[in-house]
């Protein structure tokens, strides 16, 4: 085995893939809640449809959301590998454990988090991104140009409380999800200082809350003007 | 037998030194050829296995522990000494020397003391180079202690886990070699035997305590790096397996056993609880440096304490007798162990114990909290307090610890020469197993400096010269004495198994440690030394027709494991009381009630008993025969002990 | 007091085991939990019945030996060795479940002992110095900041015990190994080797089948030595450290 592979094939080396693509996962989150603010705009999703456009089309942006894509799969398939490598790990399990006293359910359940997340992200996509890319969408016609109106589909989508549902507890377990994979990514990297280590928990923490909340404050937003 | 201890000829300062270069040496490229055997990996078995790895020995090591780094070397506190005199307070090899002949009551051999703290400067850098964490100053040097009442800082420490650290280094020289493939390592392997082919140590056999296979092992010298067998008194500060199966065991097949009398008692351990009490615990002796050993002046305020009518802060001070204080004005609190724990004894005899058995004194830190704050005192002994809240469910920050004697340490062992061999040729004993260099009375934070002195420092000079006349074939396992050992070790395996009695082997240890305890502890007589060998005998008998060991041979079996080691107990227990019965003067460790000072002081007879008494095992249940190898004193003045 | 105590009984490694209750009665709350232990055995052994095997030795907290896990929790419930707890935390009536360490890289034995081996391999692949006996400079030659001193002595102060790999819900070795890899990597004695170390022993940790990390935190919480998590995050420092500037290809 050469070094890349020996290192990659390393509980470590797994782990700080996990980790990388998580917090390549985080930036992205960014860059998707603040563009998405734009929902927020009162022009009739003007703003929203040419930022649409925008992502879809710039080549930067392609490159990072390829970069993306990756990352999201690299991350749920490594963390199969890691999951099946600790199942093994612990053949047998306790009879009795009392794991609730030595740390978060959401750390011992990043697993079933994700996994639900990942399910979300699906879901999501089949919503808005198939569409977007090959679906048969409404065209809207501004000063700048002819454009997809995502807007309208966005719109529709979440006049469904159903759906609206299915958003918001997807985003309180993202939350859950990241409340400790924030610190936690860090933590793999090796960044861990008596300086630094009490910041970075605070802002993940403050990050987990956040920005789950803006994105699910899209939907109940959408569906509360829908209602108007 | 004419006991030939071959000490080198020459000034005390340049025997060693001019020995290294007489003793013969096996050329590198032989040493390979060669296999040598280590039981036991603590200090002095863990030491040696890698030093002797590292010259190029073949080296088998065996411990019955699961790991090599459980040996009970690791519950050691307090520190270890060494004359390295970074303090510039005065201290040299010949004051570390003169203490420690001092300390052990004139009753060890100048010539291997010497030694001993020639090397102990070697040991510190040693256990510095393999990572050892030892305590530093800030400005990045090492901190030195002083330790046991000795008057100058020699003392280097790791917190209160000295011992932990320096076995984490032997094991971790150790384990390298056995990444190296110089040492096989046989966890959880016990010996059950010393094969002698000719005269010499040729192997041993073990019993694997997983499977309960009987195995062979050959070799060209055995190492028996065992520990000493306070154990023998059931309660002990030992850990739960110390034993002394592995050294009685050699002592059948011909290795005298030296001085069994001398134990050492600690004067602070946590005191017994009740009968439920499995082992005992060793509050670290630096306590002493602060806390204030007192008892209640009248057995009354006693009485009313044990009931737990009054509390220990409703005595006034002119109510309390401090009586380390009183007796000792120069030394106090910091007299040596061994007075210390006899006058624990006597204040309790006298019916002023503190707690609900009678048998405890109290070690009062108000002062010391008063004098330098809580917190001052929670730095220095943060650790220790702890441990005892855990144990007692006290809060010695409140109310005054406990404190008793108990047995901690072992000064008698097997024979051996100026090169650790014992009576047997091949076969040698190391750290606390042997005898050789704590006297009568061991000091503070010398037996971790023993240990790593034995197996870093002299064992690979002194093995190579009996090695070097060694022929390199190996016997073959299959030789008639294996086969015979084997068949032994199966009969008796056989017989334990088939008594099928009523009694528990832990009934036997429990009341032979009682028997111990009372006539074999911290004071001795004549007459109870006598009722204690008729004791021993009948217990012996009863042991043997009415234990119950359940369970098979072949599989993991506690209480077989055990039975084993009891056995072999009651067999030392026996040569322990008659040891003490012969000796009729008091040292150190050992004291006779018919020999005292007016002041009540350990009195010698140098005379008479300045020898090693080394006992020739003569057959079973057979009086062992007494050989005395006399101890010569060309350096020293004999002088009374005083701490007045 | 009385109690009831669920014990994981097997007989050998291949046996499939299970529990099995039993009662015992007028136990002392000075008693240690060991102690109590023993009050069981010598009742079934004068019955006549096979003693429950348990691992202990020092019986101080130090030796690292006793290794039970206790309703829920590895060395029950405070943070300290099996062997320090004592009966004073039960209550009378009460049902203490008593389990071995479960890792696959810790293979039961019998009944509550298991094997911690794969331990003392992952140290032979290189938790030590390589120096020889003999032939160091003196101890004093360097002066190593009391400050390092004491963080390395912290790590160091590791028992071996296996709580962590106990605790953790992967069964990870991670705590173990990185504070044998933290104290060397920061005392100068250990520098000249700390790449090759880290990365020989991760790879024989992996190779024992211990788990990853979780970064839960529930070894060190269980750590009754209080061995710090900084101690993975420098670990995995000096193991990417390692792999990317390490000679070895």
């Amino acid at each position: 085995m050469s070094w890349v592979t020996k290192t990659f094939s390393s509980t470590l080396g797994r782990k700080l893939l996990m980790a990388l693509t998580g917090l390549f996962l985080i930036l992205f989150l960014i860059g998707h809640v603040s563009g998405n603010m734009l929902l927020f705009k009162d022009d009739g999703g003007q703003a929203f449809n040419e930022y649409a456009k925008f992502m879809t089309t710039n080549p930067a942006v392609k490159i990072l959301s390829y970069l993306t894509y990756i990352s999201i799969i690299g991350h749920v398939i490594v963390s199969i590998i890691l999951s099946s490598k600790n199942k093994k790990a612990r053949p047998v399990n306790y009879a009795d454990s009392k794991a609730a006293t030595n740390s978060t359910w959401n750390s011992r359940n990043m697993g079933v988090l994700g996994t639900i997340v990942f399910i979300f992200i699906v879901v999501h996509l089949q919503n808005f991104w198939a569409q977007m890319h090959w679906g048969a969408i409404p065209m809207v016609t501004y000063e700048s140009g002819e454009f997809k109106d995502l807007y309208a589909v966005v719109n529709l989508a979440f006049s469904n409380i159903g759906l609206v549902a299915l958003y918001v507890v997807s985003m309180i377990l993202l939350g859950f999800h990241l409340y400790h994979g924030f610190a936690s990514a860090f933590q793999t990297l090796g960044l861990n200082h008596k300086k630094y280590t009490p910041a970075i928990k605070f802002i993940g923490s403050a990050f987990s809350i956040i920005v789950p909340a803006m994105f699910a404050s899209m939907p109940i937003f959408i569906y509360l003007s829908t209602l108007k | 037998m004419i006991l030939d201890s071959k000490i080198p000829a020459g000034s005390l300062a340049e025997k060693w030194t001019k020995h290294k270069f007489n003793m013969k040496l096996v050329n590198p490229a032989n040493k390979r050829k060669y296999e040598v055997i280590v039981v036991g990996t603590g200090l002095a078995g863990a030491s040696a296995a890698a030093s002797l790895a590292e010259l190029g020995y073949n080296v088998k090591a065996f411990c019955f522990q699961d790991s090599p780094r459980r040996a009970h070397s690791i519950a050691a506190q307090g520190g270890i000494n060494a004359a390295k005199n970074y303090q510039n307070d005065g201290d040299s090899v010949y004051r570390l020397f003169y203490d420690t002949i001092k300390g052990g009551d004139y009753r060890s051999r100048e010539a291997n003391v010497h030694r001993l703290a020639e090397v102990s400067v070697n040991i510190i850098d040693q256990c510095v180079a393999q990572g050892v964490p030892f305590a530093r100053e800030y400005g990045g040097l090492l901190a030195n202690r002083s330790f046991g009442g000795a008057q100058v800082s020699r003392t280097f420490y790791a917190r209160g886990q000295t011992g932990q650290q320096l076995l984490l280094g032997a094991y971790s020289a150790l384990s390298r070699q056995v990444a190296n493939g110089k040492v096989k390592l046989y966890p959880r392997t016990e010996m059950m035997d010393v094969v002698t082919i000719d005269g010499k140590a040729r192997g041993i056999v073990t019993r694997n305590l997983i499977t309960g296979a009987i195995e062979s092992h050959s070799a060209h010298a055995v190492l028996l790096c065992t520990g000493g067998y306070g154990n023998v008194f059931f309660l002990s500060t030992n850990a739960m397996g110390s034993n002394v199966t592995a050294a009685w065991r050699a002592h059948k097949k011909g290795a005298y056993f030296a001085n069994p009398c001398y134990t050492q008692i600690h004067p602070t351990c946590i005191p017994v609880s009740g009968d439920h009490q499995s082992k005992l615990t060793l509050m670290s002796e630096s306590l002493r440096n602060d806390g204030r050993v007192w008892v209640p002046k009248t057995k009354e305020l006693a009485e009313k304490l044990r009931k737990k009518e009054i509390m220990p802060k409703d005595i006034k001070d002119e109510d309390r007798d401090y009586y380390l204080e009183r007796r000792y004005p120069s030394f106090g609190n910091l007299v040596p162990r061994d007075v210390a724990s006899r006058n624990a004894k006597y204040v309790c005899d006298e019916g002023r114990g503190v707690n609900e058995t009678g048998e405890a004194v109290f070690l009062d830190f108000r002062d010391a909290i008063i004098r330098d704050g809580e917190d001052t005192i929670s730095a220095k002994y943060g650790n220790l307090f702890d441990m005892y809240q855990q144990i007692t469910g006290e809060n010695p920050y409140q109310t005054p610890m406990k404190i008793y004697p108990a047995v901690h340490y072992t000064m008698g062992g097997l024979w051996v020469d100026y090169h650790l061999m014992t009576t047997v040729p091949g076969l040698y004993a190391l750290g606390e197993a042997n005898f050789s260099d704590h006297g009568a009375n061991r000091l503070g934070a010398s037996a971790l400096m023993q240990g790593l002195a034995d197996g870093y420092f002299v064992i690979p000079y002194t093995i190579g010269d009996y090695l070097a006349g060694m022929p390199y074939e190996k016997v073959g396992t299959d030789h008639e004495a294996f086969k015979q050992s084997e068949k032994e070790i199966k009969d008796k395996i056989q017989k334990l198994l088939s008594i099928n009695g009523k009694k528990t082997v832990d009934d036997f240890h429990k009341r032979l440690g009682k028997i111990m305890w009372e006539y074999c502890g911290m004071a001795r007589t004549a007459e109870g030394l006598q009722k204690a060998i008729g004791m021993i005998q009948e217990l012996r008998k009863e042991f043997w027709s009415d234990v119950k060991v359940l369970g098979t041979g072949d599989e993991l079996n506690l209480s077989l494991e055990k039975a084993h080691r009891v056995a072999d107990f009651l067999e030392l227990g026996e040569l322990m009381v008659r040891d003490a019965l012969h000796r009729n003067e008091s040292c150190g460790g050992h004291f006779r009630e018919e020999y005292q000072t007016e002041e009540g002081e350990a009195l010698r007879d140098d005379e008479n008993f300045a020898y090693v008494g080394a006992w020739k095992h003569m057959g079973d249940n057979v009086e062992e025969e007494l050989n005395k190898e006399p101890l010569v004193f060309e350096n020293v003045k004999l002088t009374q002990r005083s701490y007045k | 007091m009385n109690l009831t105590l669920k014990v994981w009984r097997q007989k050998n490694s291949s046996d499939k085991g299970g529990f099995v209750n039993y009662s015992i009665a007028d136990i002392s709350e000075d008693m240690s939990f060991l102690e109590m232990l023993d009050v069981l055995n010598e009742e079934l052994s004068e019955k006549g019945e096979d003693p429950v095997h348990f691992d202990h030795d020092c019986r101080e907290g130090i030796c690292g030996m006793c290794s039970l896990h206790i309703n829920g929790k590895p060395h029950g419930p405070q943070q300290t060795t099996t062997c320090q707890l004592h009966m004073r935390s039960f209550k009378d009536g009460d049902t203490i479940t008593i389990e071995p360490w479960r890792a696959a890289a810790f293979p039961v034995v019998k009944d509550l002992v298991v094997d911690r081996g794969s331990f003392d391999r992952i140290i032979q692949a290189g938790g030590y110095v390589s120096v020889n006996t003999g032939g160091v400079p003196d101890a004093n030659e360097i002066p190593i900041p009391k400050k390092i001193a004491d963080e390395a002595f912290d790590a160091a102060t590791c028992i071996g015990c296996g709580a962590c790999v106990a605790a953790c819900k992967n069964a990870s070795a991670m705590l173990f190994t990185s504070a044998k890899i933290s104290q060397l990597a920061m005392l100068p004695q250990g520098k000249v080797e700390r790449k090759e170390r880290a990365e020989k022993m991760i790879a024989q940790m992996d190779e024992e089948g211990f788990g990853a990390c979780t970064n839960t935190g529930a070894c060190s919480i269980e750590c009754p030595k209080g061995i710090s998590l900084t101690n993975i995050a420098r670990m995995n420092r000096e193991y990417f450290s390692a792999i990317v500037s390490s000679e070895n290809v």
